[in-house]
Order: structure tokens, then sequence, then C-alpha cells
């Protein structure tokens, strides 16, 4: 199978691969998939206090097509809102790398690991009782 | 591995010759005047042409035999591999049924022993009964002999297996056949002209292969058919002109035919010093890598294996991105991300391998025409592919981190 070489680039050059430490304030971490199906993807937001993802990083165990979705989200998520985040469609990873129909289920995966590292930067947030208006109204939009 | 003209290399290695192999340029040259000169039609009896042509192919049905152990009219050309494989099965199952309608066959047979199998079971033209097989890839003969029923008219074992090179016991398998008067057929598309093999010693009746696996070119191969003790029979699945004594009809392809003969001819010289060649390849690979990598393991059995066959698993790095990284080196995978089904590899499942290192698996298939600075480079190259992939893996830093990746709650769909 040939690969674009969007997907290419973002194998070879991946950005923004790492960790952030899971317990630092303002950090969300959504990890989706599992070992046996071949594709897990970790996902890391950085979040200001007024909701906007300042930092992305991330680790894929999975195809090329697996870590270039992965990749090109943490490019495209950075700037953004955690609104605006949270309503990336996976067809746009799809649109933007080229992937072939057997491979949308890498930006699905993408897509979910958006969803998970929110989802807990929330939980975490509104554990810390900070920022519920920020996280509440997102979610009222989002869901 | 070449170079360019302006002496800057480019590095391309071939590593999967379980898939395929260069044709032998010693074949290339022995097939040619059948294009040229020697063109014709081996059925043509009234002319010098045809003449030439039957005593190419003669010549060719007794360098095949040669290798086996067989006799040269017990040699029937055929298409390749799966044509030997769906004529045995289907052949035998048609002729025996008055007989019997079971088969014996195992879990990590090729696709052309397991589909025939589930095709012939849909169609309820027979039972088969699919061993298991332990964690090197055998069957138990315990099992084996368990198995046999009144209505068993075909066991079918393969010889080598094509993913991780486990050599199945067929001495003791054409044993328990003949004890038990069943028939023994084997696929030894990677065995034969790689191994030795006996049909007398072995005890085989049925045996396929194909020339593209060593150093022959691509659309010919041969099913040994015992013609005494016992005589087996079969009922063709090609109608037609009636060549191959009947039991396959069809123009013969005179070209592939010399062809595979005369690879079978070089196999059966060199045999000997390729696979202590190959094997010594082998190993450096092996220990290159496992030596310089942590959390590798070997698929398949230690020492009953092809010489040429490596299968390794590199935890925490899935294969397919493995292999992107590794593009101008063509070996294979047993990720599902490679197969058209999405599933790993069965062979791998049905040994006990988890899915998890299932699709971590590579397949490394060394040939005659690799070279140990090859090995070295392939080594090299995995080494830092494998390196770079962990770094980007977060299964790789959770169990560095001490996390159990078995017992982690997984976000499954």
């Amino acid at each position: 199978m040939a690969y674009s070489d969007k997907v290419l680039d973002h194998y070879e050059n991946p950005r923004n691969v790492g960790s952030f430490p899971k317990d630092e304030p303002g950090v969300g971490t959504g990890v989706v998939g599992a070992p046996e199906c071949g594709d897990v993807m970790k996902l890391q937001l950085k979040i200001s206090n007024s909701g906007l993802i300042e930092d992305a990083k991330f680790k894929t165990f999975g195809c090329g097509s697996a870590i270039a979705s992965s990749s090109y989200v943490t490019e495209l998520i950075k700037g953004k809102s955690v609104e605006e985040a949270y309503a990336i469609k996976n067809t746009q990873i799809v649109e933007e790398l080229n992937l072939p129909p057997v491979k949308i289920h890498c930006s699905v995966l993408a897509e979910d690991a958006i969803k998970a590292a929110i989802g807990d930067w929330r939980g975490r947030s509104e554990a810390e009782g900070k920022k519920e208006d920020v996280a509440s109204s997102s979610e009222k939009k989002a869901v | 591995m070449s170079s360019t003209s302006n002496g800057k290399p480019t590095q391309r290695v071939y590593m999967d010759n379980h898939a395929t192999t260069q044709v032998d340029p010693q074949v290339v040259e022995a097939m040619l005047p059948c294009f040229s000169d020697k063109y014709g039609n081996s059925g043509s009896r009234n002319h010098a042409f045809g003449w030439e042509a039957e005593a190419l192919v003669d010549q060719a049905r007794e360098q095949v035999a040669k290798v086996l152990g067989a006799k040269a009219k017990e040699i029937i050309f055929t298409s390749g591999a799966t044509e030997s494989d769906n004529l045995a099965l289907k052949g035998v199952v048609e002729f025996y049924k008055e007989k019997g309608d079971h088969i014996i066959t195992a879990t990590t047979e090729h696709k052309a022993i397991l589909d025939t199998c589930k095709a012939l079971e849909r169609k309820g033209r027979a039972t088969v009964t699919y061993l298991p097989v332990d964690k090197f890839g055998l069957i138990d003969l315990d099992q084996l002999r368990g198995a046999i029923t009144d209505k068993t008219i075909l066991i079918s074992i393969m010889h080598a297996n094509n993913e991780i090179g486990t050599i199945q016991p067929l001495h003791e398998i054409g044993k328990i056949a003949k004890e038990r008067g069943v028939l023994f057929h084997t696929d030894a598309t990677q065995g034969a002209g790689k191994i030795p093999v006996d049909v007398e010693a072995m005890g085989i009746d049925l045996l396929s292969l194909s020339a593209h696996k060593i150093y022959g070119p691509k659309g010919i191969g041969a099913l040994y058919v015992r013609a005494r003790s016992p005589r087996v029979r079969l009922t063709p699945q090609l109608d037609g002109g009636g060549q191959e004594r009947g039991f396959r009809s069809g123009t013969l392809n005179v070209p592939g035919i010399v062809g595979l003969g005369k690879a079978m001819e070089i196999a059966s010289r060199v045999m000997e010093s390729e696979n202590e060649r190959l094997l010594r390849l082998r190993e450096r690979l092996r220990h290159g890598i496992m030596s310089r990598l942590d959390e590798v393991f070997l698929n398949g059995h230690p020492m009953q294996r092809l010489p040429g066959n490596l299968n390794i698993s590199f935890a925490f790095v899935e294969g397919e991105s493995l292999l992107m990284g590794l593009k101008d080196i063509a070996v294979s995978s047993g990720s599902a991300c490679t197969s058209a089904t999405l599933e790993p590899s069965y062979v791998l499942k049905a040994l006990g391998v988890g899915d998890e290192l299932a699709h971590t698996s590579i397949r490394f298939g060394l040939g005659r025409f690799n070279t140990e600075e090859e090995v070295d480079y392939v080594t090299e190259r995995v080494v830092r592919e494998v390196n770079r992939l962990r770094e980007m893996s977060p299964l790789y830093e959770m169990a560095k981190e001490g996390i159990d990746l078995k017992a982690y709650n997984w976000a499954r769909e």
C-alpha cells in the first residue's frame, strides 16, 4: 500500500512527540485504543485557565497512518479553544492526510483521543474546583 | 545492495524470500531457448518442435523427481502450489468418497490448504479436523493418531511453515498414515528444494511444490502423486486434452517447467552449503537484533525451523509502522494492518502469541542472494527504527513505568 506524502512526512518527522506530567495542573490526558487491536494513542493537552489549548503532545503505538493522525492532531489543535477542539471531526483528518478507507479507523481514534483528553482535563478541573465555567460551557456545546 | 552511478549508495535489500525469490540467472538462461528456438508444444507428437519440447519436459520431470526421491512419472506439473494443493485435496475427496470424507490438517497451514478445506466443508463434501499446534508450531503426534477415524481418507500437514519456518516431523506423520492406511499429503512449498525431503523415507503420497520459492519462475509448480504402494488416484479438477496422465489438462508451460527443473537441480546441488550459510546469516541477524534490543521475542521453534527464517516480535512497536521505517528493506509483518482481513497473523495466534505481540511481528526471509553486509545493514536499521518508534510508543513508556499492560483498563470500542 502506498502512503500519501503527508502521512510519510508526519511518520518521518512526527510533531510534538512526548509527554507532560499527568498530574500537572491544566494537563488533560487521553489514552484510547488497545494493544491487541494494534492501535493505542496517548494525547496530552496543556490547557490555560481561559480554556485555550497552549500545547499538545502525543505518543502512538500503531501503523504509520495512526502515528500521522495523532501527529497532525497535535498541530491542528494548538491555539484552539477547548470547544473548537472538541468539535474536530475525524473526516478533517482523513482529508488532510488522504487516508484510504482501510485507515479511517486511525482518524476515528485520533478524534476519540481529543475527546478523551478534554474529558480528563474537565474531570480534573472540576475536581480542583476551578475553571468550572469554561468546563461546563464547553460541555454543553460539544455534547 | 547496489550503488548508483554518482557513488551515493542506494540501499535496497530483499529479505522476503518466503514470499518469493529472485530467479537464479542459471534458471533464466535455461529457460530462454524455450521462448526463441525451442518453442514447440510438448504435446505435438508429429514434428521436431514438439519432440524438442517434450525432451525438455522429460528432463525437468527427472530433475524434480530426483530431489524428492520419486520417479519421473509421479510428477504432475501445475501452475503452482495453490493449484497442487487444490488438486490433491479436492481430487482425493472426490475420488475416495466411497471410502470416507474425513481430512486431518492443522491450524497453521497455508490458506491454500485451509480455504480448500473450508470450501469442501461448505459444499458438504468433507469433514475436517484442524489439529492445534504447540507454542513452537508443531503438531502433536498423539493428537494426530487420536483424530484418525474409519472415515479418514487424507492427512495434510505442511513441510515447513511460511511464517515461522517450523518444520513438521514428516517421517513420523508418514509412519502414522501408513499404519492406519490413510493417504498423506504435504504442502512442501517452503520445504522442497530448501531442506531434504524424501517421499519414500517419509511415507509421503502427495506433495505440493512451487518454483518461485526456490529461485525459479512464478506460475509453475508440481504435485507429486505416488504411483505404487499405494497407487494414489485423483479426480482431475481441470478437464481438457488429458495432459499429465489425465490429472491436469492444459498445454504444458514448457519454459516454466524447464525453469522449475533447473531450479530443483541447482537446489539439490547447493542445499547443504547454502543451508550452512543461511543458518550462519540467520543467527548473525538474530543475535545482532536480540542482543541490542530488550523485549524482543522469537516466534517459532528455536532449532527445528527453515535456516533462512527469522520471525521476531518487537514488543510495543506495531509491525506496519516498523515496515514503513524500513522502506528500503523488503520484509513482512504479521500485523493486522498489513493483511486484507485486519486480523493479526492466524499462525502466530495458533502458537498462543497474544494479539498485542502478533501485531509487532516481523518475518525476515533470508535467501541465496543475501550477503553478510546486508544482514549487518538490516540489523542496524531495525535496531535504530525500533528504538525510534519505542520513543514514540505509549506502551513502551507505560511498561517502563511499571504499568501492567495486560491488567490495564483499555478504552476498547
